[in-house]
Order: C-alpha cells, then structure tokens, then sequence
C-alpha cells in the first residue's frame, strides 16, 4: 500500500461528491483526506483526496471516476510526482505566560500569527501534515484550545494543465 | 401518409410559448425523444403525471405492471429488442425502491432506460415525509446518471439529457426522481433535444494507431480467437463481426450476453463461454496466442481465476467503456471504440487464410463434449425429462428463431447452451446481475416490442415465482407470451452446488411448489404440464400453435446438473466435463 493523490475536475454540482466517494468506499478504500473547491476554471470543482492503496486498484479508480457523468478529468499521482501542502490553524488561550519562548517557537517554524485578542490566539501554518503536527505537539505546553487542518491541495510537476484538457473538450 | 402526420403532430406539440403544466412537459418530452411505449405503476406522488397520461393515450400506450420489478424488466426487454430506451414510471417510497433490482441489472448489463420516480413535494425533502425516500442516494451505484426535478422549469432540459445520456456511448439506466410539486407547477414548454454535455464523451474518437496495433497482432496469428460480448448487438455489428472473422478464419465464441451476435450454425461459430459455457471455446482460451474480445468485459464468469486466464495469448480488448479496459485482465491492445466503428476500419486492413489445426480442435473438443454431456442431456435415458431435452425440442421447434427470455439459473445455463439462435438480438437474459424472476416480466416487454415474434419465456420453479404476478399483465394486454417452467421442485443451480461444492448438505433449497397450471389459469390463461417424455414434443408444438398466451409446466429431473462446469476459482482451462 502506497499513499497516492487523485486529482478530480469535475461541475460543481448537487450529489458529485458523493458520486465520487462511492468510488472509493465500494472498493473498501479510506479517504484519509479531502479538498474541494472551485478551479482555476470557474464552475469547474477541483477535487484532491489522499487514500493509501496500490497502483492497479488507484487506476481502476481512476477510470471509474472519469465515466461520472459530471467529471471532466480524474488524474492520479505518487508523491514525488506533485507539491503538495496543507494549512492548520491553532487556537491558543491568551495569558501573560505566552511570552517570547512562543514568538521564537512561531519564527522557528515558519508559522505566523493571525489574530490576537485578550482571549486566545490563532496560529497557522502552512506545510506539511507532518509538519503541522509537530508544531501541534510543541503547541501543547501553552494549551490548545482548537487544531483545525485542511485537507491537501496539491499541483502536479506533470506539464500538460487541466485548462488544455478543458479546451480539447470543447472541441 | 400516417408517419408524416405523426410527425406534424410531434412538431406541433414542440411548438414553443405554450403554457403547461410539469406533468404534461414530461409527457410531451417523452415523445419528443419517440417513445410510444412504457411501463409502470401508478401512486400518490405520479398522479399528477398519470394524469397528464390521460390525454395522450393515442402518442404514448401505458402498460400497467403488478409490482415495480416487473416493470423495469419488461422496460430493460423492451429496450434491448427496440435499442431504444425503455421507459418506466413509478411513484416516490416504496414504488421507487421497487425500481432498484431492475436499475441495477440494467446497470451491469447496460441496457438503456429512463425511469422516472415520483417524489414528495419539493417543501417536505428531507422531513420523512409520508413515502419519501432518497431515491438519488439510492439509486446512485446503480444508475449511469440520476437527477431530482424539483423546479418545472426544469423538466424539458433534464429530459433531453436524461435520454441523451441513456442511449450514447455504453447505455445505461437514468433515473429522473420528480417532485409532485414540479408536476403540478406550470411553465412555458419548450423542447430541445440533447446534443451533448461537454463532461461526457459518449462516442471515443478513434485511435488509428490502436486499430493498426490490433491488426498487427491479428494478421500475424496463428491461433486468434474471437470472443463476442454484447457491444455486438449494442452497436448493431454482427454483419461487421462476421465480415471480420471470415476474412480473418477465426473462430468465435460468444459470451452469455453476446449469444444471438453471430449465427450458431455458421462454421466459424464454436459456442459459448463461461463457467457453463462450451468446452473448446474455455479450453482454447489457453491455447490461442491472440484474443480477440468485443465489446465484452472479462467477467469473472468468464475469465475463471484472471491469474491462469490466457497468459499464453496476446490480447486485443475492443470496448467503447475504456474503464473497462484493464480492468479485470490486463491486455496487450486495448481498442477504445464503438464496437461497429472498430470492426469496419479493422475488416480494411485484416486478413488470414484457413485454419485447419485450429479449427479441429475446436471440433475435437465438441465431439468430447458431445459424447460425455450433450448426448446424454438430449437423449437422456434417465426416467425425468433432462431440461436439455426441452430447449433442444423448443429450438429445433421454432427453429431457432423464437425470442428467448430466460430467468437465472440452470435453465438459464440450458437455454444458452442448447438453444441455436439465428438472428440478432433474440436472446434477452439477466447476465451481470443474476436476477431472478427476470425472464416472465421480460417475455412481456419482449412481446411488447415485437408484437409478431414468438416470444418464449424460461424459468424455473424458483424464479417464476418471483415475478408470478406478471402474469396479469399477459392477461390484461392479451399478450401471446409463451411461459416454460422447467419444474424440479429445487433452486437447481444452488442444488447443484451444494451437491458439487458442499457435500450435498441441500440447505432450504427444495421447494414445496404450488399447483402452477391452476394459478396460471386463474389468471385466464391457458395452461399445461408435462411430466412424460412422450408428451413432450407434442406439448411444446402446442404451446407454438396456440395463438394467444400459453403455459407450459415440464417436470424435470432433480438431481441432473448443468455440465460442463468450470468450478469456482478454477482456471478456464480446468473446465470439468463431469
């Protein structure tokens, strides 16, 4: 089993998500993560979920996520085949404790603060899951009050972009 | 005189700036896309719609079922003789859960349908409402595309596409759920059919490389063998098929649901594949060094274990789905086409010469199984009829041109092995799904859409009675349905596994049947049962010659099993004669 990222263009309408889904869960594969949003193409949803699974099964998927009426384009990649990233943001509860150990914690992770107020604070960071984690964990000793992270979103190093398969589409 | 004035009247009711109800949009949709037939069953959430129905009873004849199921399969029979989509109503709830069984058999036998679900109004989605159920969420894995109307304005365009989608490209079940509120609501009609949806390409454009690949691989055989699926009938190729493999001299065996692609009695013809299907076909599976498959998707029926299936062979996999390309076995040229575009740029630049070796080991492998199976099943010296002897007499009886619906099971296996079917598209069976109770509601739309066919119906005890109900609808249509029921007091299939795979330990698979012949005249139909083999023949003349609807009971024996038979998990090549 390798984590591999499936890339979906599809419309953006009712019931596709779950068209899609039902690709992955009839096969018993679990989505470990999953982003929608609109495209650089407008009303054109692009979809990026992370399974762990092998290659034979992710390309059979692959296909069966194509013949969805409603989805443009289903494209599958290794790791190495794409930069990939996630956001976390952390919510932290304000006190004078929180002094210049935690700015210098925020620097050396290349996070940055977005909202402070006498309550709490938000952090983010943008990286990797891994990563975000980490921070995660060295945020403990203030008091996490939320963790909330995205799911990946990712581009391919391949060449040829999704506006070109859109464009041979419509011809 | 009468077309063009049908057409007139068609162009009129497409005339625009009218103002009309939802329902009456929809009726008018379905004969924008030339439907003049469906099926159905009337409830609380279509009335509107049934309503509407009411006036266009001269356009559009209404064949009322007894239970939903029946519907979407005399639909699915109707569909696959006509190639048009076949057309089913019902209403919201139960009516639409009905459905599903025929939705999902149209789905992995891709037969085209529109079937229509009423729904609760569109205020009261998602309050369990009374009869309300998802019927989109339901009918998701089992559909090609479904939508839910809940606007008029609508209706017309999700229509068009609703047929558009259906009948291109691998046909499929639509399912369009249909809130009341949008059926009484009233807007401008106006009807444009569908031309295409810029995220599904129905017809592949074709890969010149890939035929010329193909080719190669064909001209240079020395032991090809061709294997007809479905996409045969579906794209209308069996003259382009047959062009092929005489230019090409290969033989050609048809999967269950591409029997009736290619003559039985034409030389290059070897029979059918599968778990019960002919042995040199399985056989020489493993024999061939190129596999030549049409519009046919490596079934596990089929293939046996993938891992010992035609390892030795060079595969050539010509499919207009390219999901189903690699799929299940992985092949060396993979065609992504409509089965008739293929074959006719292929019969351009194919050729071989005879192939006697070849050929006669097919014949060797015939006459094996001819000696160890057939002779016995058709000339049985056992004191009950062998259901062998009943198709065996059925065919050579109609002469192999009868429409044959079967139900799932061993009579199913029989039908397709001993009946020798002559022309195109006379074979309507449950294939990928196995439904039982298939066949009777299928005989109907079958009838239905050829109204001068003799058009017989198998089953067995087990399944006609599943769908017995269906009987009223021969009743009240006067429908010349000829019904067979090869009765051996068991679910014989499941018997006969139990018998070969788990130790004869027969659980809840005998069964106690009713007195068919006085059910099925209670339902005003002529009835009849065989259980000698005497009578046999005369019976089975009968039931041909009676001019309306006829019933046939023939008391079969219990204990015969459908030979040959490749056992589960077992390699194509592993096929056991006995």
């Amino acid at each position: 089993m390798k984590e591999y990222t499936i890339t979906v263009f599809s419309e953006n309408n009712i019931g596709l998500l779950n068209e899609v889904t039902i690709v992955f869960s009839r096969r018993k594969i679990n989505i470990e993560s999953l982003t929608v949003s609109e495209s650089e193409v407008k009303g054109v949803s692009r979809y990026t979920i992370v399974v762990f699974s092998d290659e034979k099964k992710i390309e059979n998927v692959v296909r069966q996520l194509e013949k969805i009426i409603g989805v443009f384009k289903a494209l599958y990649f290794k790791a190495e085949e794409i930069v990939h990233q996630e956001v976390a943001l952390f919510k932290i509860a304000n006190s004078p404790k929180l002094n210049g150990n935690l700015e210098a914690l925020i620097r050396r992770q290349n996070a940055k603060i977005l909202t402070v107020n006498p309550d709490f604070l938000v952090i983010e960071r943008v990286g990797y899951k891994a990563e975000n984690q980490e921070l995660f964990n060295e945020l403990e000793q203030y008091g996490v009050l939320q963790f909330a992270r995205s799911g990946r979103v990712a581009v391919s190093c391949q060449k040829k972009e999704f506006t070109s398969y859109l464009k041979e589409l419509s011809h | 005189m009468e077309t063009a004035a049908k057409a007139e009247n068609i162009k009129e009711m497409n005339n625009t700036g009218e103002t009309l109800s939802g329902a009456e949009i929809l009726v008018r949709s379905l004969i924008q896309e030339g439907v003049d037939t469906m099926f159905g069953y009337i409830g609380g959430a279509i009335m509107p719609v049934y309503d509407a129905l009411y006036d266009y009873q001269k356009e559009l004849k209404h064949y009322m079922s007894r239970h939903e199921q029946g519907a979407t399969h005399s639909a699915q029979a109707y569909a696959r003789l006509t190639k048009k989509p076949g057309v089913c109503f019902t209403t919201s709830g139960p009516g639409a859960t009905n459905l599903l069984t025929g939705l999902a058999d149209a789905y992995l036998d891709s037969t085209p349908m529109v079937v229509i679900t009423g729904q609760v109004p569109s205020g009261l989605l998602g309050s369990d409402a009374f009869q309300e159920t998802n019927m989109v969420g339901l009918s998701m894995p089992v559909t090609k595309w479904n939508f839910q109307i809940t606007k008029v304005e609508e209706i017309a365009e999700v229509m068009a596409k609703a047929f558009y989608i259906a009948r291109t490209g691998r046909p499929g079940p639509v399912l369009i759920d249909i809130t009341k509120d949008a059926q009484v609501q009233k807007a401008e009609y106006k009807y444009e059919r569908c031309k295409g949806i810029r995220s599904y390409q129905p017809v592949p454009k074709l890969n010149m490389d890939e035929i010329l690949a193909a080719a190669e691989l064909i001209n240079s055989a020395k032991k090809p063998m061709i294997l007809a699926g479905q996409g045969i009938l579906l794209s209308g190729a069996e003259q382009e098929l047959m062009e092929f493999a005489e230019k090409i001299q290969t033989p050609v065996a048809c999967t269950l649901l591409g029997l009736s692609s290619f003559p039985t009695d034409h030389p290059l013809y070897v029979g059918m594949l599968g778990m019960h299907g002919n042995y040199g076909p399985n056989m020489n599976t493993n024999q061939c060094d190129v596999l030549i498959a049409i519009g046919m998707r490596f079934d596990d029926r089929v293939t046996g274990d993938t891992s010992k299936y035609a390892k030795q062979a060079k595969i050539v996999h010509i499919d207009i789905d390219r999901s189903e390309h690699n799929k299940n076995i992985s092949v060396d040229v993979p065609v992504l086409a409509d089965a008739k575009q293929a074959l006719t740029e292929l019969n351009k630049v194919v050729s071989g010469s005879e192939r006697e070796e070849w050929m006669q080991s097919f014949k060797d492998y015939y006459q094996l199984e001819y000696e160890k199976v057939i002779e016995k099943q058709t000339h049985s010296s056992r004191e009950r009829i062998n259901m062998a002897e009943v198709i065996d007499c059925l065919s050579e009886k109609t002469n192999g041109e009868a429409v044959l619906c079967t139900d799932v099971g061993q009579h199913q296996m029989t039908s397709a092995r001993y009946y020798k079917f002559k022309n195109p598209n006379t074979q309507v069976t449950s294939g990928g799904l196995g439904t039982m109770g298939f066949g009777m509601p299928a005989a109907i739309g079958a009838q239905i859409a050829d109204p001068n066919a003799t058009v017989v119906s198998v089953s067995g005890d087990g399944g006609f009675q599943m769908t017995i109900q269906e009987l009223a609808v021969i009743r009240q249509y006067k429908l010349p349905v000829k019904s067979i029921v090869l009765n051996n007091s068991f679910l014989g299939m499941v018997r006969q596994w139990q018998d070969l795979f788990f130790e004869q330990r027969f659980s809840y698979t005998e069964m106690d049947n009713p007195d068919f012949v006085k059910i099925v005249e209670g339902y005003g139909i002529k009835a009849k049962r065989v259980s000698k083999r005497e009578e046999l023949q005369d019976a089975i003349q009968e039931m041909i010659d009676f001019p309306g609807a006829f019933f046939l009971e023939v008391v079969v024996e219990t204990e015969s099993n459908v030979l040959p038979m490749i056992a589960p998990g077992a390699a194509v090549s592993e096929m056991r004669l006995e």
